[in-house]
């Protein structure tokens, strides 16, 4: 087993007397694609703002890249951040600046890059995310809600990362646009050797990119594998998310117990 | 550790030498990736432009070099003057970060061309921009008005609801702030006339100057200033945000209209509160001023409170009353206008509020003086 590139040990969240994760491991490796699942509340969103160290557990310890979120420096964390990007569900776009700024901001950030050579990665982290030149100029509030998600992943694309976080990456658009979405991820990850961790409930999205499958249930990981191994886990969350009448027809001939 | 910085980051680095036709050579090595370039990017920006410069076909080998990325492969390409270079050796696996760059790199869009008359429309936008919004306000006038028929045939309709609870929450609520604001007034007007007045002799004479300036003037204007920072904002943002997350527009779909659940509660709210937050700010100013009479001037409070009626006809109460109603609709009005004007982004929420403060205060005092005007001969003995 390779070396793990997220290493979540032995986690604890609790809200007041509400516990969400009791004693939660989890291991993200190097180059894969993993989908969290679960129900609604069942803290998917709050772990990954925990790997994100937006939301601090109550006991255990999450190491991303080799850094621990809890013992580590300010300046080994400051570093981590920008090795990593997250797309935001609603895509978080900075409203008062350009789409081309707000692409433009955390290489800005740097300090130490040149205006064209901001202003030619700009471009091109838009042009790869199919975003056309006359639309740079454009405000965030004038987009529609699939080209805001396209140029809030170009923004988390800015600085090279190695790690990719994404939240419901395609909820809210409609399925042709999802697919593109999936086929634009898919890609990148390809080209750019892209980790990527994603929440979401889509199941169309979890069998087109994800290599692995972690479903949160009973605070905890329930079941960890590949799409077809995690479908035939007999816990009753994943019996009905997978094997009812939506996760039959995404699954199709990927499972035979389904497809029977 | 796996993911430790220099194990797999070697500074980027390039070398100069000779092809074996004699030309240029250059050896580029370590990780051309974002975050190795990103400490020594003005270093290298200046050598790549330094090799670059008359030497069009100088041999590059990349084949040293570790790890690449787009930033990396977009630094060598700019060098190269945007295309690539004539002679060129580079992993296999590096090939793609450059197919990319293959078709033209797309340049933002230029700036709007520059026109003789900008000048011009610029010097005439404020006053445009002013004509703009007193069409709004009007046009909001006579929504209100007609929400304001639609609620006075069908009673029943009355957001009495929100009435109360936007009379609470801009009349009670601001009753500390005025308090204090209002007796401070009283004292600091009260020690000031006093120094003046004991002078000529005339002490009895500040029940009269208390009296007038404060139940006239004073009261609804200090009350209103303070309720349009206080409310007006509040009224503005609240607004604002509900027309960002689309909640107006909700309630249109739903068939409420807005108008008449949003603007009509909060402008009739304003006008019931601000008249008795006018009412409680001349109170205390008064006895702001009491009190400070008593110890400058030894006019006893006994004394002061029997000559009030005396001093100020009761016209001048209803004046300030009628005055504070006034204001409170206009105060309303405004905030709401501005609030329903604003665009969904944090900036235009920010400009949006202080806009809605600055205008209301400017309206209230120009407001003012046209009361000073017109009732120039009510009130006065």
């Amino acid at each position: 087993m390779s070396e793990c590139i997220i290493d979540v040990r032995n986690v604890w969240t609790q809200f007041g007397t509400h516990v969400v994760h009791r004693d939660l491991n989890l291991c993200v490796r190097a180059g894969e694609v993993m989908s969290l699942v679960g129900g609604s509340g069942s803290g998917k969103s709050t772990l990954l703002r925990e790997i994100l160290g937006l939301e601090q557990p109550a006991r255990g310890e999450i190491t991303v890249l080799g850094v621990s979120l809890q013992q580590g420096t300010p300046e080994q964390l400051q570093q981590l951040r920008n090795r990593w990007g997250m797309l935001f569900q609603e895509g978080a776009m900075f409203s008062a600046l350009t789409v081309f700024e707000n692409v433009a901001l955390p290489l800005r950030e740097l300090k130490t890059l040149d205006d064209g050579l901001i202003r030619d990665l700009v471009m091109l982290k838009l042009k790869m995310v199919d975003i056309q030149p006359r639309d740079a100029s454009k405000m965030p509030s004038s987009l529609s809600g699939g080209m805001i998600k396209r140029v809030a992943l170009a923004r988390a694309l800015s600085l090279e990362p190695e790690l990719l976080f994404l939240d419901e990456p395609t909820a809210g658009l409609d399925p042709e646009r999802s697919e593109s979405f999936c086929r634009l991820i898919a890609n990148l990850k390809r080209e750019l050797g892209l980790t990527v961790v994603m929440v979401t409930h889509d199941l169309d999205t979890i069998v087109s990119i994800s290599d692995r499958v972690a479903v949160l249930a009973d605070q905890r990981i329930v079941a960890l594998g590949s799409v077809a191994e995690v479908a035939r886990h007999a816990h009753p969350f994943i019996v009905e998310y997978f094997q009812g009448e939506r996760g039959r027809r995404a699954l199709g001939g990927l499972n035979p117990l389904a497809a029977a | 550790m796996e993911f430790s910085e220099a194990a797999d980051h070697p500074t980027p680095a390039l070398s100069i030498g000779r092809a074996p036709d004699g030309g240029p050579a250059v050896t580029v090595t370590g990780a051309w990736n974002l975050r190795a370039i990103q400490p020594v990017a003005g270093v290298l920006r200046d050598q790549l432009a330094a090799q670059a410069r008359g030497t069009r076909d100088a041999h590059w080998d990349l084949s040293g070099v570790t790890r690449m990325d787009h930033a990396g492969a977009l630094m060598l390409w700019r060098a190269w003057g945007r295309r690539r270079a004539m002679h060129l050796r580079l992993k296999a696996e590096h090939e793609n970060l450059f197919t990319h760059l293959q078709a033209d790199t797309p340049v933002p869009p230029a700036a709007v061309p520059w026109r003789w008359m900008a000048p011009m429309l610029a010097a005439t936008r404020p006053l445009m921009t002013l004509g703009a919004h007193i069409e709004d306000v009007i046009a909001l006038l006579g929504q209100v008005s007609l929400a304001l028929l639609e609620v006075l045939r069908h009673p029943s309709r009355m957001p009495w609801r929100e009435i109360s609870a936007n009379v609470y929450r801009t009349g009670a609520q601001a009753m500390g702030i005025t308090a204090l604001v209002g007796f401070l007034i009283g004292v600091v007007l009260s020690y000031l006339s006093a120094q003046q007045l004991k002078s000529f002799g005339a002490g009895i004479f500040i029940v009269n100057l208390l009296g007038i300036s404060i139940i006239r003037e004073l009261g609804p204007v200090l009350a209103a200033i303070l309720v349009a920072g206080r409310s007006g904002s509040a009224m503005t943002a609240q607004l604002g945000v509900m027309r960002v997350t689309d909640e107006i527009d909700a309630m249109s779909v739903m068939g409420i209209p807005y108008v008449l659940r949003l603007v009509l509660p909060r402008i009739v709210a304003l006008a019931i509160s601000l008249p008795l937050i006018v009412l409680w700010t001349n109170a205390i100013a008064l006895v702001g001023g009491m009190v400070s009479a008593r110890y400058e001037l030894d006019v006893s409070v006994a004394y002061f409170l029997s000559e009030l009626p005396n001093a100020v006809p009761v016209a001048n109460l209803w004046l300030g009353l009628a005055k504070g109603a006034v204001f409170g609709m206009l105060i309303a009005l405004l905030a709401c206008h501005f609030g329903l004007r604003i665009e969904p982004n944090t900036e235009s929420l920010g400009i949006g509020t202080t806009n809605s403060v600055v205008a209301a205060i400017t309206t209230v005092i120009l407001v003012d003086a046209i009361f000073a005007v017109l009732f120039s001969n009510v009130g006065v003995p």
